[in-house]
């Protein structure tokens, strides 16, 4: 090769508390390259550029830039050698101005005074570099939308002579015409000779933009591949390609489906399209689907914790419109969240405190000790298999499985008709894993409709009767038990739409 | 990066950039927290104006506005103080101790030394009591509101071990100079709270300093990640936060020519000066407002004391009007950046 690579990534591994996440992974960026990086929810992607951006510097392998090895204790250190990063969160001040948050930190200086103009000119001039001219660098960046927050976020790294631009999954919060001027933008860069690392899981926009791809999957590289010589259906395989392993207990049996409990009709939100689907009782439904589809915000939305703008919720036939979670509790949907422990647990109060905080707050005392199917703590407990020292325990001295076990007993106690799982078994291992599956099965066969979401597909295709697929706000398919991985990472990719229209 | 010049213009392209910065500076003064501060100043003043005036009383007489000058001074230079910490997203409810303890102190040391010699010391002083906070919030990472309380705590109880009442000391020229001289209407110490507000207005805009206030307001954490030494800009602001208190201080001893243990905390500059700066639309959680709003703020409570003063309003009804005021303009502001965002 004539000239040293811009970046060459050799053997990174990375350890969280013993736990090795990246295992030895080469990567290399030419100069004026769009490099893809394609993989799983939790495939490592976003680690690998942590350790390129000094934020979780890598355990072993070697960094070079232009062929010299470098080293990033933290943040500045990268950003001092020209690595950019803009995340999927953004790293702006909203109250600021466009100029004031390029050069937040290092502001040019006319003897002891900030020179004001010439950060403005500056910034002009970068903003001209990238042809954006929809706002200027005194705008608020406050009235700035999120497309042209980003622009704000790649024009702060072009001000630090960026040669290296990570570009973090940056289509996720755009709406289709912004991705347009974002693509742009892009291939700007790329002219001015700058090497960008795209990660994304959109396939469509992968094969658009990019010069080579690289797939991970379980903190290693897959295969480094060239975007002329692949197409969708190989990458897919690539990035799933598992064998189905581990326990399931057994599905459903037609005996098992009562009548519809749960029926989502046209629901919209600024997030998602006309979503429509039906959960009997007595059935597990898969919701697949990206970070960022919209997998979430239809379990929000059903659970009243965020408005919808137009369609109906159904519950045992009738609609409802609830405004809050507590009248979704009062009509009998319970909600696993995905984090459990920020939004599920009151993690420094005691085993029975929390396993009552939802029954507590939606029925009086007197009432409850009189209602039919209330539990004791102690009962509660056994149900669930809860192994901790007593009730009055800390919820955060429990292990992860044992305080999903909680606020399965705390949902449990207030006996929902529907149960909305959130990635019911993240963080948790293995031996806890099977204990939480049969629970959900448990749960179903006594006649709860159960809408499990997971981005671990081996889970949600050994417990789902059905699973639903979405894909950028809208239900992109539905298919039935025992599909295959590849076949829910097309639909949902969008890779199916493409070849379809195609 | 290279940075060009504006190429040359002809008269009309530069017509159109001069128009297009005055739009610019109509959106930033209109953006900024602290129009609505002056709107809502306006609007009590002339009320008062009004309400006075039906009463029988004189509101726009020489002698009143003086008076409104006068009393809006002490207020005014802690709270301009207190608006550096609370753009950082912290706070300080030491400064009524301390500026207790610097009157006494500036009276104990101008009876044993010279004017020049004792106010030297007593900002010393609020600089070593102010480095103390920041180091304390920073390095041991105990809450502001903690580490001021406490600090409140510790000077309280230096100053009733030193003294039983009032210090006497203060030379009769400083306190005439700076307690009582007056240039037409404008009294000297307003002069004094004018030049504070001018330092601490441009530290806020043209220096990098003030630029790092708000950077570190906004959010510490993308200032760490944009390679800002964040302890440094919080503990520089408590610096100076101490000696808008200490100068508050110095003020009242030459005002009252002498020192009182409790000029601090019968003014209740703490919670007062923290009232000011959020009633100037400077928002509590830091990033957002600026010395303009506050010295509106401080405004607006001058008139507003001086008309209960008129009125001979009882001390309670007092309270709960100046209570509903700053409720509804913190509600007003809450709406304001809501549609915004």
């Amino acid at each position: 090769m004539s000239e040293p690579l811009l970046l060459q990534m050799q053997g990174i591994k990375k350890s969280f508390v013993g736990v090795e996440v990246l295992h030895g992974v080469d990567l290399d960026l030419r100069a004026g390259e769009i490099h893809a990086i394609v993989g799983e929810n939790g495939a490592g992607k976003s680690t690998l550029m942590k350790t390129l951006a000094g934020v979780h510097p890598p355990t072993e392998g070697t960094i070079r830039i232009n062929g010299e090895e470098v080293r990033f204790p933290h943040p500045a250190a990268a950003q001092a050698a020209g690595v950019g990063i803009v995340y999927q969160e953004f790293n702006l001040l909203p109250e600021r101005n466009v100029a004031e948050n390029v050069f937040v930190g290092r502001e040019p200086r006319k003897g002891p005074i900030v020179d004001g103009r010439k950060m403005e000119r500056d910034t002009a001039a970068l903003l001209e570099e990238v042809g954006e001219t929809s706002f200027g660098p005194r705008t608020p960046v406050r009235w700035l939308s999120v497309a042209q927050q980003q622009v704000v976020e790649i024009i702060k790294a072009r001000s630090l002579n960026a040669r290296i631009l990570v570009l973090d999954e940056p289509t996720a919060a755009l709406a289709e015409g912004e991705v347009e001027l974002l693509f742009k933008l892009v291939r700007r860069l790329q002219e001015l000779g700058v090497g960008i690392l795209y990660i994304s899981h959109r396939l469509r926009e992968v094969f658009q933009l990019s010069d080579r791809i690289t797939v991970i999957k379980d903190g290693g590289v897959v295969r480094t591949l060239n975007t002329a010589e692949t197409n969708q259906r190989e990458l897919v395989n690539l990035m799933v390609g598992r064998e189905l392993d581990g326990y399931f207990p057994e599905k459903g049996t037609k005996e098992d489906l009562g009548d519809v409990r749960l029926a989502v009709k046209g629901v919209t939100t600024p997030l998602l399209k006309d979503v429509s689907f039906e959960v009997r009782a007595g059935e597990i439904v898969g919701l697949a689907g990206l970070q960022g589809s919209g997998r979430t915000e239809i379990a929000r939305a059903i659970f009243g914790a965020d408005p919808i703008t137009s369609g109906t919720i159904e519950i045992d036939g009738k609609p409802r419109r609830f405004r809050h979670p507590r009248q979704a509790i009062r009509a009998g949907i319970g909600f696993i969240t995905e984090d459990r422990k920020a939004e599920g647990l009151a993690l420094a109060q005691s085993i029975a405190d929390n396993m009552m905080l939802a029954v507590r707050t939606v029925m009086p005392g007197r009432k409850r000790r009189n209602a039919p199917g209330i539990m004791t703590v102690k009962e509660l407990a056994e149900v669930t298999e809860l192994r901790a020292r007593g009730p009055e325990q800390e919820v955060r001295f429990l292990s992860g499985g044992n305080q999903q076990k909680v606020v399965l007993a705390k949902w449990l106690q207030t006996q929902p008709g529907i149960l909305i799982f959130d990635e019911p078994t993240r963080g948790i291992d293995v031996g806890a894993k099977a204990g939480i599956h049969d629970m959900i099965r448990k749960l179903a066969k006594d006649g709860v409709a159960v809408l499990m979401i997971s981005s671990e597909l081996p889970e949600l295709i050994g417990m789902s009767d059905r699973i639903l697929v979405m894909h950028e706000g809208r239900l992109a398919g539905e298919l039935p038990a025992g599909a295959t991985e590849p076949q829910i990472m097309e639909l949902a990719t969008g890779s199916h739409e493409e070849e379809v229209a195609a | 990066m290279s940075v060009v010049d504006s190429p040359e213009q002809s008269p009309g392209a530069r017509a159109a950039a001069r128009k297009q910065r005055v739009a610019d500076w109509r959106v930033g003064m209109l953006a900024s927290p602290a129009a609505p501060v002056y709107g809502a100043l306006i609007g009590i003043t002339v009320l008062a104006w009004i309400v006075v005036t039906i009463d029988g009383g004189n509101f726009l007489t020489t002698g009143n506005i003086v008076n409104m000058l006068q009393r809006s001074v002490a207020l005014g230079i802690v709270s301009l103080g207190q608006t550096l910490v609370i753009l950082l997203g912290s706070l300080d409810l030491s400064v009524a101790a301390l500026i207790s303890l610097s009157s006494l102190v500036t009276a104990q040391q101008m009876q044993d030394g010279s004017v020049i010699g004792a106010l030297v010391i007593v900002l010393l002083m609020g600089a070593g009591i102010g480095l103390a906070n920041g180091l304390i919030i920073t390095k041991l990472r105990v809450n502001a509101f903690i580490a001021t309380l406490g600090m409140a705590l510790i000077l309280g109880g230096i100053i009733q071990n030193g003294w039983n009442g009032p210090q006497t000391g203060v030379s009769d020229g400083f306190s005439s100079n700076l307690g009582y001289t007056r240039f037409g209407i404008i009294p000297m110490s307003f002069i004094l709270f004018a030049v504070v507000a001018a330092v601490i207005w441009f530290v806020l805009r043209h220096t990098r300093f003030g630029y790092r206030i708000y950077a570190v307001g906004g959010s510490e954490d993308v200032s760490k990640l944009s390679g800002l030494r964040t302890h440094r800009t919080i503990i520089g602001a408590h610096i100076l936060c101490s000696l808008t208190a200490v100068i508050t201080g110095i003020f009242l001893a030459s005002r009252l020519k002498a020192g009182t243990p409790t000029v601090g905390s019968d003014g209740g500059y703490d919670l007062e000066s923290i009232a000011a700066v959020v009633l100037g639309g400077t928002a509590l959680s830091g990033g957002r407002g600026g010395v303009i709003g506050t010295i509106g703020g401080v405004f607006i409570l001058a008139v507003l004391d001086n008309v209960f003063n008129q009125l001979e309003f009882n001390s309670f009804l007092r309270d709960v009007v100046r209570g509903i005021i700053i409720i509804a303009a913190v509600a007003v502001y809450a709406r304001r950046t809501e549609k915004k965002a």
